[in-house]
């Protein structure tokens, strides 16, 4: 569904993305994992253009989307991100910002919009939230808000970068569980994270990252038990 | 020390007049300014070169000359070019018009600036089209930035509009030189003048303060 080829991005003289490939499957969870600076925000924000890659193309389903000529917001419509620090927008309600973009990009009508956005709230268990501002909120609520709110555009693919990094670590797990429900729906998802649980657990597919190379990928048992690669063997002894 | 405001009593409605005269120019420019100040900053935040070094040449000139300077220029080099005799009320509105537009697409481009970036990202990230987002989105969060610093441009150019004076336009400085010279009592007409500015550009810092204790009540919500 997803087909990175020789993806590079460089900032000023920064190559931060060197030659990435791989492609991900209809319904795959992939983790991307690696240090801190080592690219991978930049390859998630790559893959909904919110950074313009340098070379290499990124094709979705049979749309190359690095083509100057497709239509960059048609893309997104297709894809939602969920962002470490929420980005809720704070001066509409929970409910206004799950309804917003559904009504203002697919001119979907507002009672139905509300509708969708109340099924989706009680998804991730957050019905009664419906009328709160963002900063009554606590930091995992904001992220199920979040979560709802990519959703409520029925994205075929769903984009998360380091979603539970800025939570309280007793607030990781509504999040996650969240992300578990995602999964068993089927849906298609990048993961940019730190929790090398949930890696383990749910993904199908271990992306390490590192200097902007990709460096292994493989199954999350392999990848965690018999990493093929010095560097990635040098990760994992440092954080797990 | 010799001190006699009695002889000013009979033209204090003539002096009272130039609040008016003075308010209702101010408010005109601001109003000018607000406007154009506004398209200088969107001009500001395109990636289009052209209207982005326009707008920063714009406000590099008005902000780099004085303000008299301008006006001056507006009064006497546009019947001198176009030998149309431009009025004194419509050379303030100009002057101060187009003046406070450079220092308002300054106040309105930080305003915008200073929203979080991840605003944008998710925005577009959900694939809002340019305008929708910074209508209902950039926007109303700017505002909050905007609207303390707008009144205390509202005040200095308050201050400031005592220079139309210069070019024989009826304002409240004006008034209380006409008045000094007509009573021979100078230091009492301007020392009135001194309290109706001082009054004025009071009652607007509190406006101001208002505003921004509003602005921050709403804050607790968002
Ligand atoms: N807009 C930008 N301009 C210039 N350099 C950037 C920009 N965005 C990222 N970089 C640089 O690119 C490199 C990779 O950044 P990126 O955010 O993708 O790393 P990361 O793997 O997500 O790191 P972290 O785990 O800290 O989030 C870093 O060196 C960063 O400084
Ligand atoms: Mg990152």
């Amino acid at each position: 569904m997803i087909h990175i080829h020789d993806l590079t991005k460089v900032f000023g003289k920064n190559t931060v993305l060197n030659k990435v490939t791989t492609s991900i499957d209809k319904g795959e969870v992939v983790t991307i994992i690696g240090p801190s600076g080592s690219g991978k925000s930049t390859l998630l924000r790559c893959i909904n253009l919110l950074e313009k890659p340098t070379s290499g193309t990124i094709r979705i389903g049979n749309v190359t989307i690095t083509d100057p000529k497709t239509n960059i917001m048609e893309v997104r419509k297709n894809i939602g991100m969920v962002f470490q620090q929420f980005n809720l927008f704070p001066h509409m309600t929970v409910l206004e910002n799950i309804t917003y973009a559904p009504q203002k990009v697919k001119h979907i009508q507002r009672a139905e919009a509300e509708q969708k956005a109340r099924e989706l709230l009680n998804k991730v268990g957050l019905l009664d939230k419906e009328k709160a501002y963002p900063n009554q909120l606590s930091g995992g609520q904001k992220q199920r808000v979040a979560i709802a709110r990519a959703l409520a555009m029925e994205p075929e693919i769903m984009l998360f970068d380091e979603p539970t990094s800025a939570l309280d670590p007793e607030m990781v797990k509504e999040v996650l569980d969240v992300m578990k429900d995602l999964v068993e729906l089927g849906m298609t998802m990048v993961v940019v994270t730190h929790e090398m649980n949930f890696a383990k657990e749910v993904a199908d597919r271990v992306i390490f990252l590192d200097n902007g190379v990709l460096i292994e990928e493989g199954n999350p048992q392999d990848f965690f038990n018999q990493p093929k690669t010095e560097r990635a063997k040098l990760f994992l002894s440092k954080i797990l | 020390m010799n001190l006699d405001f009695s002889q000013i009593v009979p033209f204090i409605p003539f002096l009272l007049k130039g609040i008016g005269a003075t308010l209702q120019f101010v408010s005109i420019s601001i109003l000018l300014g607000f406007i154009l100040g506004t398209l200088l900053a969107l001009c500001k935040i395109t990636n289009i070169r052209l209207l982005k070094i326009f707008a920063n040449v714009y406000t590099s000139i008005f902000r780099g000359t004085p303000l008299i300077l301008q006006l001056w220029i507006i009064y006497f080099a546009v019947p001198q070019l176009t030998g149309y005799d431009i009025p004194e009320y419509l050379t303030a509105i100009l002057a101060f018009g187009l003046n406070s537009a450079a220092y308002v697409s300054e106040i309105i481009r930080a305003g915008i600036m200073a929203v979080d970036r991840g605003q944008m990202e998710a925005a577009m990230a959900l694939g809002i089209p340019y305008r929708p987002m910074m209508l209902n989105i950039i926007l109303p969060q700017a505002i909050k930035n905007i609207l303390p610093a707008l009144v205390n441009e509202f005040i200095t150019l308050t201050k400031e509009s005592a220079i139309v004076s210069t070019i024989g336009y009826l304002d409240l400085m004006r008034r209380a030189q006409i008045i000094g010279a007509q009573i021979y009592r100078n230091f009492e007409a301007l020392f009135l003048a001194g309290v109706i500015y001082w009054v004025m550009v009071y009652i607007l810092t509190k406006i101001g303060e208002l505003v921004e204790r509003r602005l921050r009540q709403s804050d607790t919500h968002s």
